[in-house]
């Protein structure tokens, strides 16, 4: 018997913004080490749903949710929690490159010089190279990490907010729109490495670009007014959808 | 639509336009001519042989006694800068981290109806009276202090300094907030997303990101500070003492122009020489708010590169 290992499941998760539904009732499976793309037309509520994975939508007020989101079996919406502990294995990256205005190699290390783990504390400099390493991006700023990151390009900065991102050694990586802000080679560069980084990390990815998600992902959800209208195998959505909403939504009628 | 009424229109805007632009050039020529003012009262002390005979630049720094009222008058400036030294020194350890505090807790952990208190009510502070001020230390906080820690005077440059720092500290929240206001929310989400906590977000991303602002908002409360006459001529003890102890009593050098300058000679040595040390108040803000400037620059170069 297969046993498909799930780190992360959704289980029947509203969330209210004041008064309004803005997500319905969603349960779905995201597989390990797997990419799972949640795509559907503006204001669908995808980017809550990908926020709502590390509980970033906390920072806004009126927010609400029901339901449970389990990491490892453990629902992150209980009470006994630390969010501090489950954004450190849930990381984030945004739609827009967000580097801090420091120099490139801090921006790297900012997260483990945050956290507690003294042993990557110690060996800072291996850590912030291989992050940059695994990103994509060591031989374009080697030789100048001490400068601004602020300097960089825009798909540029965005490999090092990734390289952020994998320094402290998080489970699973959030990615919202984040090719959505770049040029069509920086967008390139960025898949590639997604495709590479689903070796070892579970990636859910936001994305308005439905040839995006069909390019880089293994799993589609799509999303409507805040329901999920179909999930699974992305080559099932893409070529064979089982719902007409979905299907009207792939072929471009509507979006 | 007609071409009559564009021209007309027309003429209305460069009426406006033209207005202001008389306003900013008026005010611009008004702080010219003041400081021309400052410089043709002052510049004898260089070169009317009269006055020289009395009080010369070299005298300005000789010696540390100020004492131009007496059979044989001295005016050496020590003591008055070494006093605005002092108590401006005292006023920002007292009044930065008050400030900056006031700041980033406003703008980063209190609540929405928190926040929207602590703004108004500490802007609230810029307009109590400098007078009032000054009346509140000379009388109570003197007392208050002098009881508390056994000081043997009660009028000092820390008394001084700490009515000063209440002076000065709603401009330095005021820019400062500002500042950290305008630090972009990304920076927070990310720093959130990578699970730093929110203590280690405003003090670790928030505060150095708000670097060049913040920084700036400290210096232009120093030129507050080194400007300010009322405070610190009722709360310093205004004895012109070379001296380095705090909790001596104290004279700067604003104190000294107010206190001196309605009983002076007109023309005569000691009016010059007030008039220098305007002169020489009007030198230190400037380098003031140009080291402002070059910290600014400087820092935004690298934190946010040098490309902005």
């Amino acid at each position: 018997m297969e046993i498909r290992e799930n780190r992360l499941e959704i289980k029947d998760f509203s969330l209210y913004y004041h008064r309004t539904k803005a997500l319905e009732e969603i349960s779905m499976d995201i597989p390990e080490k797997k990419v799972t793309a949640i795509i559907g037309p503006s204001g669908c509520g995808k980017s809550t749903l990908l926020r709502s994975i590390n509980r970033m939508n906390e920072m806004i007020d009126g927010v609400l949710t029901e339901g449970r989101i389990l990491l490892d079996a453990e629902n992150i919406y209980d009470r006994s929690i630390d969010v501090v502990e489950l954004r450190r294995k849930v990381g984030m990256v945004f739609q827009r490159p967000n580097p801090f205005p420091k120099s490139i190699y801090e921006n790297v290390a900012f997260g483990v010089r945050m956290g507690e783990n003294k042993q990557a504390k110690g060996r800072l400099e291996e850590v912030v190279e291989r992050s940059l390493k695994e990103a994509a991006i060591w031989d374009e700023v080697k030789d100048r990490l001490q400068r601004s990151a602020m300097e960089l390009s825009g798909g540029q900065q965005q490999r090092v907010c990734i390289a952020r991102a994998l320094a402290v050694e998080p489970e699973v990586i959030l990615m919202d729109e984040p090719a959505s802000a770049l040029d069509p080679i920086a967008t390139a560069k960025i898949e590639e490495l997604i495709f590479k980084l689903k070796e070892k990390y579970t990636i859910v990815i936001v994305t308005h670009n439905m040839q995006q998600a069909a390019r880089v992902s293994d799993q589609t959800a799509f999303l409507m007014l805040g329901k999920l209208i179909e999930y699974g195998d992305t080559a099932t959505i893409f070529t064979n959808p089982k719902n007409k909403t979905t299907e009207e939504y792939i072929t471009g009628r509507f979006g | 639509m007609s071409l009559q009424k564009k021209r007309f229109r027309y003429l209305g805007e460069s009426l406006i336009e033209g207005n202001i632009k008389i306003t900013a050039i008026l005010a611009i020529i008004a702080v010219f001519l003041i400081f021309l003012f400052i410089m043709r009262e002052s510049l004898p002390i260089f070169f009317s042989q009269e006055v020289m005979q009395e009080i010369t630049f070299g005298k300005l720094f000789h010696g540390i006694e100020w004492q131009p009222v007496s059979d044989n008058p001295r005016f050496s400036m020590w003591p008055i800068i070494l006093g605005s030294l002092k108590v401006t020194m005292i006023a920002l350890v007292f009044a930065v981290p008050a400030a900056i505090g006031a700041a980033l807790y406003s703008s980063e952990f209190a609540g929405p109806r928190l926040k929207e208190f602590i703004k108004p009510v500490v802007e609230l502070l810029a307009g109590i009276p400098s007078v009032v001020l000054g009346f509140f230390a000379l009388i109570i906080m003197a007392s208050f202090l002098k009881s508390i820690f056994g000081w043997t005077y009660r009028l000092n440059a820390v008394n001084a300094g700490i009515a000063l720092g209440f002076a000065v500290i709603p401009a330095i929240y005021s820019l400062a907030e500002d500042a950290i206001n305008a630090v972009p929310r990304s920076f927070r989400e990310a720093a959130l997303g990578l699970g730093a906590t929110p203590w280690q977000t405003a003090t670790k991303v928030v505060l150095p990101a708000a670097l060049p602002g913040v920084s700036a908002a400290v210096l232009f409360g120093m030129g507050r500070a080194v400007g300010e006459t009322m405070v610190v001529l009722m709360a310093a003890g205004n004895a012109p003492l070379f001296s380095f102890n705090p909790l001596e009593s104290t004279r700067t050098m604003t104190a000294t122009i107010a206190a001196e300058l309605g009983e002076v000679v007109f023309g005569g040595g000691h009016y010059h020489a007030l008039f220098f040390i305007g002169l020489a108040l009007f030198l230190v803000t400037f380098v003031i708010n140009t080291v402002s400037w070059v910290l600014f620059d400087g820092l935004m170069n690298r934190l946010y590169g040098a490309k902005k």
